[in-house]
């Protein structure tokens, strides 16, 4: 339909996620209409991030240091882990400030049919840091799905040997949801709330 | 345009923009069916909890020109439940879904017959009555059986005769015997082989005193023979642990 710059422009867009080809198209030509100076900012946005932004060494969370903030912060408990799919999640979970342990963020769920499996996961780093000691509690906070749930069902089975306290969030989050659409408050009574898993 | 009414398992979702899903169900009346599930992913949807895999639900769709859109839903029966606090049965019974998508491939042609295998495998699965990998293996067999590719067990696959059938050959469709045989085809146990026909039948007696290595001998074939008939592998069978 387009050619060279342009339909390159709506090529890459639509690889965005949750970009279809008309949202890509609708953008590309938002861009065409914009300001110079509007869309050098945008490029130096998305420079910028690639250049600063990495993955904190040990909590796998966007970290614009080696170590992330939560990390680094010595007022956070280190005998407390939350276990989350993404660092969206992270920032979920921070907006309660139910939590003051730290975190350690997989980079998704376990998914047979996607080729997602405990490999895939952040799972042996999670193992790692269990192993050094000095951690009482496991929170797994993946989200309140099928794959989520099968996930911490694993994690559960897998650290259970190291017989330190595992525990779920659960009451009160639908099942189904993506846990960054839960509110504060649910998401704080969540943490509250949150069980026992025993496998 | 127009709305229609089926029951289906869901299969698998996808995310879609925002909040949506993309729904992909095996239906008893119209077959595979690939529709849009609105707002599912915030957690207060109405929908959310019902269109997840291994759900068995009753559906309102809205026939569309690409994709349908799901505009009610009930569940039947959650089958993913115990299957979600027990890790082997996830994997198998993720397993099966792909499998039952994989086979039946063609979106919107009836598959009664996949249907009420899905349903019977994920129902017998998470009752935990028998070896996750032996109803894994019971399903993918019937379910080649159903898409048409039934394993030759009871006669050798080339000559037809009863007697002396000691090879399975993947490419030649089952058991053969000596004179038929290619070269290549494996010499399963006699065991591995009573096993099978047990599993085909549903003859649970017999499958349930089978030996380890027996299943063992019997889920490589099993999983040989499925690859084979489908163009690309099952995904999620890597994962699929023994219990
Ligand atoms: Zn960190
Ligand atoms: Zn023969």
């Amino acid at each position: 339909m387009y050619e060279g710059a342009v339909a390159n422009l709506i090529d890459e867009l639509g690889r965005l996620p949750g970009i279809g080809p008309k949202s890509a198209q609708r953008i590309a030509f938002h861009l065409l209409s914009s300001d110079s100076a509007d869309v050098q900012r945008l490029v130096g946005a998305l420079v910028e991030v690639k250049e600063r932004v990495r993955f904190c060494a040990i909590c796998g969370n966007v970290s614009e240091e080696a170590e992330c903030r939560i990390c680094r912060d010595e007022r956070r408990n280190p005998a407390v882990i939350c276990v989350v799919e993404e660092p969206k999640d992270v920032v979920a979970i921070e907006k309660t400030r139910e939590f003051r342990g730290r975190y350690h963020v997989l980079g998704g769920a376990i998914s047979p049919i996607e080729g997602v499996g405990p490999e895939e996961l952040r799972i042996r780093e999670l193992m790692a840091r269990l192993a050094d000691g000095g951690i009482t509690e496991l929170i797994i906070a993946t989200d309140p799905n099928l794959e989520g749930e099968a996930t911490a069902t694993y994690l559960a089975r897998l650290v259970k040997p190291m017989g330190l306290k595992v525990t779920r969030l659960a009451s009160g989050l639908p099942v189904g949801g993506d846990l960054e659409y839960a509110d504060e408050v649910t998401l704080g009574r969540a943490f509250e709330g949150r069980r026992l898993l025993d496998v | 345009m127009s709305l229609y009414r089926d029951e289906g398992v869901v299969l698998r979702t996808q995310k879609l923009g925002e909040a949506d899903r993309i729904i992909t169900l095996l239906t008893r009346r119209t077959g595979l069916v690939r529709a849009v599930g609105k707002g599912v992913r915030r957690t207060k949807s109405r929908f959310g909890a019902r269109l997840e895999p291994f759900t068995h639900v009753d559906l309102q769709l809205h026939a569309g020109r690409s994709l349908d859109v799901v505009t009610q839903a009930d569940t039947l029966r959650a089958y993913g439940e115990p299957l979600a606090t027990d890790y082997p049965r996830f994997t198998a019974g993720t397993a099966m879904l792909e499998t039952a998508e994989r086979l039946v491939a063609v979106e919107k042609e009836p598959a009664l017959r996949q249907f009420l295998l899905l349903i019977g495998g994920l129902r017998t699965l998470g009752e935990r009555d028998h070896d996750a990998r032996l109803v894994l293996d019971a399903f993918f067999l019937r379910s080649l059986s159903v898409a048409g590719y039934p394993p030759a067990l009871d006669a050798c696959a080339g000559c037809g005769r009863p007697e002396q059938r000691r090879w399975f050959s993947v490419q030649s469709g089952g058991l053969m015997c000596a004179q038929c045989r290619p070269p290549g085809a494996a010499s399963p146990a006699a065991e591995t082989v009573t096993l099978m026909i047990a599993l085909l039948r549903g003859d649970w007696e017999v499958a349930d005193a089978s030996e380890h290595r027996h299943r063992s001998e019997c889920s490589g074939l099993v999983a040989a023979y499925l690859q084979w008939h489908l163009e690309h592998s099952i995904r999620s069978l890597r994962l699929v642990e023994r219990t």
